[in-house]
């Protein structure tokens, strides 16, 4: 782990984006897009997770490639348990 | 060069012997703790794939329930753990900086939005109580079928869409306990100034993990509040 | 650098300390290693009864030793605590919490207080699933199939769910202390190409470990829940699937085979070195293929499913993708092979348990192309062909390679000798009793008996009659290293540092080790395998 000090600043502009990001998707679920909804709900939710974990988990600011490694793999298995299955579900009605 | 004890006298008595100086120790810890969290993703991650299946193939019993749930509720509990991880971000600062009261003071106020997170989710488990809409015996989601009878909703298949509910705020909900039992711990050893610009580690990781629960309900809340909101006709 | 000791008086992690709080509070990677050594050792001869009785059963056609709901509950539990009990932790608790930090020159694992509580933890699940067993046991089968799981079993299958969720979490903080250990302990000049392949091997193991487990526990949680709460998840007539349980159990449990059969993998990397006095071939191969069978065997496991009713299409990518994970395996095979070409080979008891290990490895693995093919699978899923196959492999294989492990360091790990003329006994009744016990059984399944039978038609009773009798030998040549492994910590000789004359830093401190493990810490110059360095031992100090 870096021993980089973020400053305070820096902190309360993500805590006002994690907020505002939050108002955001909560207000568009009540917007008919169709399919567009869960898309956009999924990203926004990304956005608010890479914002914690770039910024508040000090993952931007750390010389340290394993914990990205470990970060990017965690969800790439997660990623496999999904598609996979889904590989499954997905298909039924085709056979 | 020797490995005994006279190298850990020049370090503070948090060095474990096994190490050999406490930049290995603060590196150990810290992977331990993201490798923990990954498979914290996985075992969240099983039961997000049994919502994604049960979603795919129920979508307007997963809506109906979706719907039913209070959003401003949800959406005021995401607010209070952003809240929680800003003061945890901030402790884990006030430690870096030497600020010992500082970080007493951030500690107790994570504590706070931890608590106060779970009594907002106690009332709205509550809420779905009083409606009937708790799996078991008396489950009852008639409510939902009469508000949209346009609308097809198996109730058996609702069902499914609150044991899911439950089981993923329910696991969530454990694993914030924890983190509000790891907090009291940090902060007791906080005020009695254990943590030090030199030593903050369990500050730190403990921060991690506050942080990924977070970040699971980050997701949590789209995915079982915000399935389907758009005004139906 | 630690000279012969022959007198008791030096002091070692055994004589360090005495007396039972210092051995329950032990923080030591050695201490908890024999710890786990004595647990794993008690649950494979509870899971080792079951399959007694099994066999026994099976003698005759009719069932006329037990009811058919208690032979239900004896494969169960002969599955649940053989895998989750005995296979699951064996090698990488005892030989890999043992070896790990001396193969890479630490003092210790990086958390030992977590390897601590990893213990407590099998040992809890431990005491959890005994009970289970005495109060009524669990017949769901070891795979815990809903809905029979969820809603129709009148057994103990809360218990059983929750008993293994825990010792699911031991097995997950053993793989995280592994991989922080091998990423941050290795002493100076111990680089990644220069660690053992057992490091390779138990560390992509543990990413298995730390991977997989977490989706099993959940699946368990979602079981216990199902069944207390009445919920309706895995109900068929309440619009559940009974497949996702299958998906996300198979998502660990195929995983989970590769937990068992790399370390095993591991161990044979070591003794085929030291037994042919050469470098292993391909020591790059054999390294990335530990890595790909942990990634791969992700990726295959509705191959468990193929007859339960998932689509064709995902039939047919999980096919392929089966397939696939069996070339790492293969390859791994052939390097051990071509390792033994112009070595200059010693028949040791390890290395007879070597040599078992790569003729029935190689078999169970072929076999598993043969499941892994759809055709021949609607055939023989559900036979005795798959128990065949997977014993094949998880006691050809995984059993074998753990007593080769267990006698390869057994100097080390106890500072005396086996005697060898027993132990190639032991060794060859293994693999006599086994091949008895479980070739006929490929036979059985392609003809059509099915597994999990209390019953079969009398036609095939004489293959089982052949089964059961090698079963009988197997277990005389399993209680023999039991008895002469004690018999050894008396009355043994006396080992050196190096009684094989192997390579690796384990062999460079005393026999047994220090607590702190090196006298002065290592510092490494040399390649993994430099047997051209080291001498052979003029004569191995065995005892006849």
């Amino acid at each position: 782990m870096s021993e980089h000090i973020m400053s305070s600043k820096l902190y309360y502009t993500i805590w006002i984006a994690l907020l505002c990001l939050t108002v955001v998707t909560a207000a568009v679920s009540f917007v008919d897009l169709g399919r567009f909804n869960t898309v956009i709900a999924l990203v926004i939710a990304t956005v608010k997770a890479l914002l914690v974990v770039l910024f508040f988990m000090h993952v931007k600011y750390t010389s340290e490639k394993l914990t990205k490694i470990v970060i990017a793999s965690a969800i790439f298995w997660l990623f496999l348990l999904l598609a996979l299955s889904m590989a499954d579900y997905g298909t039924r009605l085709l056979s | 060069m020797s490995d005994s004890p006279i190298a850990v006298e020049q370090h503070g008595p948090e060095l474990l012997h096994h190490f050999v100086d406490a930049e290995q120790q603060r590196d150990a810890a810290t992977l331990g703790m993201w490798l923990f969290l990954a498979t914290e993703i996985m075992f969240f991650g099983g039961m997000f794939c049994a919502y994604l299946i049960y979603r795919y193939a129920y979508y307007n019993e997963f809506a109906a329930g979706s719907r039913s749930l209070d959003i401003y509720l949800g959406t005021i509990n995401t607010a209070v753990l952003i809240c929680s991880s800003l003061t945890v971000a901030l402790g884990v600062r006030a430690a870096q900086m030497g600020k010992r009261k500082l970080l007493v003071i951030l500690l107790l106020l994570t504590i706070v939005f931890g608590l106060a997170f779970m009594g907002i989710k106690g009332v709205e488990w509550y809420q779905k109580f009083e409606e009937h809409h708790v799996p078991g015996h008396s489950f009852n989601a008639a409510d939902l079928v009469k508000e949209y009878p346009q609308i097809h909703i198996d109730q058996q298949h609702e069902q499914i869409y609150f044991s899911l509910y439950f089981a993923m705020t329910g696991l969530h909900a454990l694993h914030m306990i924890i983190g509000v039992g790891i907090f009291i711990f940090l902060t007791c050893y906080a005020w009695k100034g254990r943590y030090t610009p030199k030593y903050y580690t369990p500050v730190e990781i403990g921060g991690l993990y506050w942080h990924f629960v977070d970040i699971v309900w980050i997701y949590l809340f789209p995915l079982l509040y915000l399935i389907d909101r758009k005004p139906l006709r | 650098m630690a000279t012969v000791a022959v007198t008791a008086e030096r002091e070692h992690y055994l004589n360090k300390e005495y007396g039972i709080r210092s051995w329950l509070l032990t923080t030591d990677h050695k201490r908890i290693a024999l710890l786990y050594l004595a647990s794993i050792t008690f649950f494979f001869f509870i899971g080792g009864f079951f399959a007694l009785l099994i066999r026994l059963e099976l003698l005759t056609p009719a069932g006329d030793l037990v009811q058919a709901d208690t032979y239900n509950k004896l494969f169960s539990m002969h599955g649940q605590v053989m895998i989750f009990f005995f296979l699951i932790p064996s090698i990488p608790a005892v030989l890999g919490n043992f070896l790990v930090p001396l193969m890479i020159g630490a003092k210790d694992l990086a958390f030992p207080r977590i390897n601590l509580l990893s213990w407590y933890l099998y040992m809890i699940a431990g005491v959890i699933y005994i009970h289970c067993i005495v109060y009524g046991g669990v017949d769901t089968g070891w795979t815990f199939y809903t809905p029979f799981s969820t809603a129709f079993s009148n057994t103990r299958v809360i218990e059983a769910g929750i008993a293994i969720f825990i010792a699911g979490f031991s097995s997950i903080l053993t793989g995280l202390n592994f991989v922080v250990t091998i990423h941050r302990m290795r002493a100076p000049g111990m680089t990644w190409s220069r660690l053992p392949l057992f490091i390779w091997a138990h560390y992509a193991t543990s990413i298995i470990q730390l991977l997989g487990t977490p989706v099993l526990a959940v699946t368990l949680l979602l079981v216990v829940f199902e069944r207390a709460f009445n919920l309706g998840i895995f109900d068929p007539t309440r619009g559940g699937d009974p497949l996702l349980f299958q998906h996300l159990f198979w998502f660990y449990s195929h995983p989970a085979v590769y937990i068992m059969i790399l370390p095993a993998m591991a161990v044979e990397s070591e003794v085929v070195a030291c037994f042919t006095r050469k470098r292993i071939f391909g020591y790059n191969f054999v390294a990335m293929s530990s890595i790909a069978i942990a990634v791969f065997g992700f990726l295959v496991w509705a191959h468990h499913m193929f007859v339960a009713g998932i689509s064709l299409y995902s039939a047919l990518i999980f096919s392929i993708l089966s397939y696939l994970v069996a070339v790492p395996s293969a390859i791994k095979v052939f390097n051990w092979t071509a390792t033994m070409y112009k070595g200059s080979i010693s028949f040791t008891t390890p290395m007879l348990y070597a040599f078992g290990f790569i003729g029935l490895f190689t078999m169970g693995g072929l076999t598993g192309l043969f499941l892994a093919c759809l055709g021949i699978d609607v055939h023989v899923h559900d036979t005795y062909f798959v128990i065949a196959h997977f014993h094949y492999i998880m006691v050809g294989g995984a059993v074998m390679g753990y007593l080769g492990g267990l006698h390869f360091w057994w100097p080390k790990i106890s500072g005396r000798m086996y005697p060898e003329g027993w132990g190639r006994l032991a060794a060859l009744l293994v693999f006599a009793g086994f091949n008895l016990t479980f070739f006929p059984q490929f036979i059985l399944g392609y003809m059509g008996m099915p597994r999990r039978y209390w019953q079969y038609p009398p036609e095939f009773q004489v293959l089982n009659v052949l089964s059961t009798a090698g079963s009988t030998i197997l277990a005389v040549g399993y209680v023999l290293p039991m008895v002469y492994f004690l018999w050894s910590m008396r009355y043994g000789k006396i080992a050196n540092d190096n009684p094989w004359g192997a390579a690796g830093l384990e062999w460079k401190t005393s026999s047994p080790p220090p607590t702190f493990n090196f006298d002065e810490a290592p510092e490494v110059t040399w390649e993994a395998y430099n047997y051209e360095e080291i001498p052979a031992p003029a004569e191995v100090p065995v005892e006849r």
